[in-house]
């Protein structure tokens, strides 16, 4: 028996405030105003895509004890700006990172509530975390959370707002003006929840909003990451973008669904993806080799070495051989607010593989920098992108992808234009949208109205 | 002070079906849609059809009440509401002229996000974004977040010596977080974002700003993660019934709404804050003072005072407000405003007894009869609320001129 062929589900990243951006390029708009963001999101929804995804940061970077000025810096507020897109599209999904940690789940749910009443249904939550006394430095708490505690805090935070979601059935405003009746159940909303992290009763008051709460999306890649996912989310932003490694992921995490009592088709895994296409593949090459030099200014290899170097290297010289001192082991302490640096986990060793590999290629370390900093996921003609991605998620190595493209607001358009329609005639993606919600689109069934939950004793009773 | 030959200024307050507790009742009223974009489109491009400087938009941390300082469990009132901000901006980019002033409550949330996504909606809205920043001192609403425990209070404790410090407390921080909001706002300079191709470099870091605010009730290092706005600082708009509340009008606020019942009351309010104002060292600034009136508006008195009375009859109870209630014509309400205007109040925020209806006598009744008389805009004569309000944009405190 031949498997069914898979329908693609496609959505567009904002591009963000890293060096995958080229701001530098001619055709690089502003990453500020709102006609940016218009603009990417009709593209987005011109190509028939699932969603829009906003990344968040709540605090800066900085590099060497400085605000990092090499890539793009500044973003609007996610609620905000989604609220603001849902009155230019009509169909998009809008998927916004929202912090567990430096937010409160009341104040989460109504927004999130209130996206979704005002989108008519297009609302997802990226639910992130963080723990670091560095960004709390911007928020009333400070740093107050231990970082063994954050995937804890963001479980039981979703769980709040889960119960929060579910305080108002749906059914409850009747508004019958006649009988003077606006609500059928005085304790709407009612909720009360005690756990390590939250202390919480009373009334949440944003009735039922069309999806029944936001779709969530989960980014974590750690063991803790995927059981959270497993456990709560809808769709996974995964990072492993080839063949192999998606495969693996993809296994790892269905595979983990059973346990919390799902199945395969519950969660959707959905890898950011980078992406040039040309008029031939070799076109597309070229034009890929220049993109990656442009994210990769003289500047940007120094910055990017000294993450792993763990040290101050500003008078390197980027177009001369990797430093032969060795990287500063322990806490990185040159970078902050990078999650990407985390991930340096034994610096000596990779130091020794990049100065191998330099050598063996003769590479300067800007060039060097250049090769370890990856490819696009997908780089060819249109055929090749559309044939390429068709086969990753038919061989299940995701279900879709989530396109970061390098230029703002226009880098989108070339894929909208001509991989769009090719996956239509493939009849591997919609040719209209047959929804109006992003569960719609993303094939989630719509959930069930909660069971009468909002009793007169659920303000005493103690949730958990 | 204005002179009473100067237009005056014009805003509506939002909220539900409308201030009266029976407006939802009303035949022209969309009760079930009080949640959806629509409603809350349909409205605003009322208000701007008619040329208003602003709209508020009323919210609160928890359900609408009837008592003062608790919950109440009734039916027969709208309970509910979304998120002000995100209706506001959900308005911004089908709108062109009208201010949007959504509420903000302060009490329990985090300035830092309130900074970010007033200047969000100031961009979506090319610059005609403000904030109306409220306190919260009910003890329901803070139980919601379960991170300070506020006293129960009651409004026959009202002037307990107690209350009243803890009620000043909230304003106290109310200034702090408006401090907070335009540090924030100005933490970027306009001209930080460089694009330098030859050095690399995005932004101009030395004009971004550490805001390193520290306060009793938190303390923010900044800089925002979002650039200065369009407007430089958007409004800052604040609620007050005297003392600390004036206070709060006085330091921190652009516009502040008030309560008078007469003319003499606005002009003794108007001389109260501007003597605040002074204290405070802020002589230079323009804050405009604007009364607050609950109307009920038809184009007959009798009309006007007989559908005040079924919607009382209705509601089961005789509509009380902290504002000065009118009820009456739109030419008669011109007259009231007149009066006020020449006693020193720059402008009006209206709070429709019902909607649309008493949008509608405000945009087709009161407008054109304030504009006979040469009271009000025939155009909107600014792309920015700034500019509306007469304010210019302000200059950045941390650029170095």
């Amino acid at each position: 028996m031949s498997k069914p062929i898979k329908q693609i589900h496609l959505a567009a990243h904002f591009p963000g405030v890293n060096n995958t951006t080229v701001w530098s390029d001619p055709a690089g708009g502003s990453h500020i105003d709102f006609g940016s963001f218009t603009q990417f999101a009709q593209t987005a929804e011109r190509g028939k895509f699932d969603f829009l995804f906003l990344a968040e940061g709540l605090r800066l970077r900085e590099q060497n004890g400085q605000i990092y000025d090499l890539d793009v810096v500044g973003r609007p507020d996610t609620f905000t700006v989604l609220a603001a897109l849902a009155a230019v599209t009509d169909r998009l999904g809008l998927t916004g990172t929202i912090n567990s940690t430096f937010n409160e789940p009341y104040e989460v749910a109504r927004q999130f509530a209130s996206l979704d009443h005002l989108s008519g249904g297009r609302a997802a939550w990226n639910v992130v975390t963080s723990w670091d006394a560095f960004t709390g430095e911007n928020f009333r708490r400070g740093g107050f959370l231990a970082e063994d505690q954050r995937y804890e805090r963001a479980r039981t935070f979703l769980q709040t707002t889960q119960e929060l979601f579910d305080s108002w059935r749906g059914d409850e405003i009747v508004a019958d003006k006649e009988s003077g009746v606006f609500l059928s159940n005085p304790h709407a909303g009612e909720f009360a929840h005690k756990d390590a992290h939250f202390d919480i009763r009373g009334r949440f008051n944003v009735p039922r909003s069309p999806q029944g709460r936001p779709v969530i999306f989960q980014a974590g890649d750690s063991d803790q990451g995927r059981d959270f996912a497993a456990n709560a989310a809808d769709a996974i932003f995964s990072r492993h973008s080839t063949l192999g490694a998606g495969q693996e992921f993809y296994e790892d995490v269905k595979g983990r669904l059973a346990r919390y009592g799902r199945r395969r088709d519950e969660v959707l895994i959905l890898p950011a993806a980078t992406f040039v296409i040309g008029d031939t593949n070799a076109e597309a090459e070229e034009i890929a080799r220049e993109v990656r030099l442009a994210q990769v200014s003289p500047q940007t290899a120094i910055k990017f070495l000294e993450q792993l170097w763990n040290r101050d290297l500003s008078d390197h010289d980027p177009d001369g051989p990797l430093p032969s001192v060795d990287p500063v082991v322990g806490e990185n302490t040159i970078s902050r607010g990078r999650a990407s640096v985390r991930m340096f986990r034994d610096s000596i060793a990779i130091a020794n593989d990049w100065r191998a590999k330099a050598e063996a290629e003769n590479l300067t370390t800007r060039e060097l920098i250049v090769e370890v900093m990856g490819r696009q996921s997908f780089v060819g003609s249109a055929q090749t992108v559309a044939a390429t991605i068709n086969d990753f998620v038919q061989a299940d190595a995701s279900d879709g992808f989530i396109l970061v493209p390098h230029i703002t607001p226009g880098g989108l358009d070339p894929f909208v234009d001509h991989v769009v329609p090719l996956l239509q005639e493939r009849g591997v993606f919609r040719a209209d949208y047959t929804g109006t919600t992003l569960r719609d689109h993303l094939g989630l069934a719509p959930l069930p109205a909660p069971r009468r939950s909002a009793s007169p004793d659920a303000a005493t009773g103690v949730a958990s | 002070m204005p002179d009473s030959s100067t237009p005056l200024h014009l805003a509506v307050a939002l909220d539900g079906a409308g201030w009266h507790p029976a407006a939802w009742r009303e035949a022209d009223a969309r009760p079930a849609e009080l949640f959806d974009a629509g409603y809350w489109a349909d409205l605003v491009a009322e208000a701007e059809r008619g040329l208003l400087d602003f709209v508020t938009v009323e919210d609160s941390l928890g359900p609408q009440s009837d008592v003062h300082f608790d919950p109440d469990y009734r039916t027969d009132r709208v309970r509910g509401r979304l998120d002000a901000v995100l209706i506001a901006a959900r308005i911004a980019p089908r709108t062109r002229g009208i201010g949007l002033v959504p509420t903000a409550t302060v009490t329990q949330t985090e300035p830092f996000h309130v900074s970010k996504s007033i200047a969000t909606l100031d961009y979506v809205s090319t610059g005609r974004a403000g904030v109306r920043v409220q306190i919260s001192a009910r003890h329901d609403v803070a139980a919601h977040f379960g991170r300070r425990a506020l006293p129960r209070l009651s409004a026959g404790a009202i002037n307990d010596p107690s209350v009243q410090q803890q009620v000043n407390e909230y304003f106290t921080e109310a200034a702090d977080y408006v401090e907070v909001l335009r540090r924030l706002w100005d933490s970027w300079e306009d001209d930080a974002e460089i694009r330098d191709v030859a050095t690399g470099r995005f932004i101009d870091r030395d004009k971004l700003h550490y805001i390193d605010f520290k306060g009793r009730w938190f303390s923010v290092k900044g800089p925002s993660i979002t650039p200065r706005p369009p407007q430089g600082q958007p409004i800052v708009a604040a609620l007050g019934h005297g003392g600390v509340s004036y206070q709060l009008i006085a330091s921190s606020a652009d516009v502040g709404f008030v309560t008078p019942h007469s003319a003499t009351q606005a002009a003794d309010i108007v001389v109260e804050i501007g003597a605040l104002q002074r204290a405070v060292g802020r002589s230079e600034d323009s804050v405009h003072i604007f009364g607050d009136l609950a109307v009920f508006l038809d184009g007959e008195h009798k009309a006007a005072h007989a559908r005040q009375r079924r919607l009382d009859d209705l509601a089961g109870t005789e509509y009380r407000s902290d504002a000065q209630i009118f009820v009456g014509t739109p030419a008669e309400l011109a007259d009231v405003l007149q009066e006020w205007h020449a006693a020193g109040l720059s402008g009006f925020r209206l709070r429709p007894a019902t909607l649309p209806h008493d949008l509608i006598q405000i945009t087709e009744g009161l407008v054109p009869e304030l504009r006979r008389r040469g009271l009000f805009r025939t155009g909107y004569e600014a792309a920015t609320l700034r500019g509306l309000l007469g304010l210019p944009r302000p200059a950045n405190r941390y650029a170095i001129a």
